[in-house]
């Protein structure tokens, strides 16, 4: 799991230009959006596409979405249940 | 009645120079654009990590009206209705249509960035430069083949005199090759004779001569 945030979270700081924060400063546990780094809709759907292109997982409903991109731990545990 | 619709502060970028109210305030001239527009974010001492996910039309004309909006003393008195923002631009958001084009021209490797097709449409730029500002007034965005004065001074007048506009951000911003155009004017009714008239000639001359 550890291995797998690290690279997922370099992934989102690069695919949502996330300027000046490194993955040290991303919570595996904090949310992502509202509070903790304040992400909105487009980059829920940058989220999508990182999941689609680097992973081959599709989201199949907004409902699982909010679920799956609650926290880096979230996706995380998506990602390993696909895998 | 002296009052008049006046230019009473302009921001000028261009060639990596950014010049306010005829002064220079910033260059970097050796950078390419993503460096002076980093550099000049960071010379303002912005804190606001959205300006990182702007394409280029929109930092540059984001940075000119923060230039401009360092005095806060020109929006204070009005009200968010009363605001507007007009913009003119040549090559529009061409530069982003490239990049997303770019991005799906391989079909084996689909992957269109929301985040860049969001910025194919050019009056984003003057949407992040309302939600910054809380500007709520009257916005457009026109394409011009180039520069072009009257058209866009001429409607910003009309706003001014005949709507509730007090205060509006007129300009011209346009990027394409690395290569940033941008005139951004603050217009508003003044009776200071120091400040130029927007007039459809003086509009031009600050964009000729600067």
């Amino acid at each position: 799991m550890s291995q797998l945030a690290e690279e997922l979270k370099t992934e989102i700081i690069k695919a949502l230009n996330l300027e000046g924060v490194s993955p040290a400063d991303i919570d595996n546990d904090a949310p992502l959006f509202g509070e903790g780094l304040g992400l909105d809709s487009i980059d829920a759907l940058e989220l999508i596409v990182l999941l689609d292109k680097n992973y081959g997982i599709k989201i199949d409903s907004a409902a699982d979405g909010k679920a799956v991109f609650h926290s880096v731990s979230s996706m995380v545990a998506y990602i390993e249940s696909k895998k | 009645m002296l009052e008049k619709n006046r230019i009473t502060s302009y921001c000028r970028i261009k060639n990596h120079l950014v010049h306010l109210n005829g002064k220079l305030a910033f260059s970097a001239v050796n950078a390419n654009f993503t460096t002076f527009s980093k550099e000049a974010y960071r010379h303002l001492g912005l804190n606001y990590l959205k300006f990182f996910k702007m394409d280029n039309l929109s930092k540059l004309a984001f940075l000119g009206a923060e230039f401009i909006f360092q005095d806060e003393k020109l929006i204070d008195n009005y009200a968010p209705e009363e605001i507007a923002v007009c913009f003119c631009s040549s090559a529009s958001s061409l530069d982003t249509d490239r990049k997303h084009a770019d991005s799906i021209r391989d079909r084996a490797n689909y992957f269109p960035s929301p985040s860049v097709f969001v910025y194919t449409l050019p009056n984003i730029m003057l949407g992040e430069i309302c939600i910054r500002n809380n500007f709520k007034g009257e916005n457009a965005c026109f394409i011009q083949e180039v520069f072009e004065s009257e058209f866009s001074s001429n409607l910003v007048a009309s706003w001014m005199d005949e709507t509730k506009c007090k205060g509006c951000l007129l300009g011209y911003i346009d990027f394409e090759f690395e290569k940033e155009d941008a005139l951004l004017c603050w217009i508003e009714k003044s009776e200071n004779t120091q400040f130029p008239e927007l007039t459809n000639e003086n509009y031009k001359n600050l964009y000729l001569n600067n």
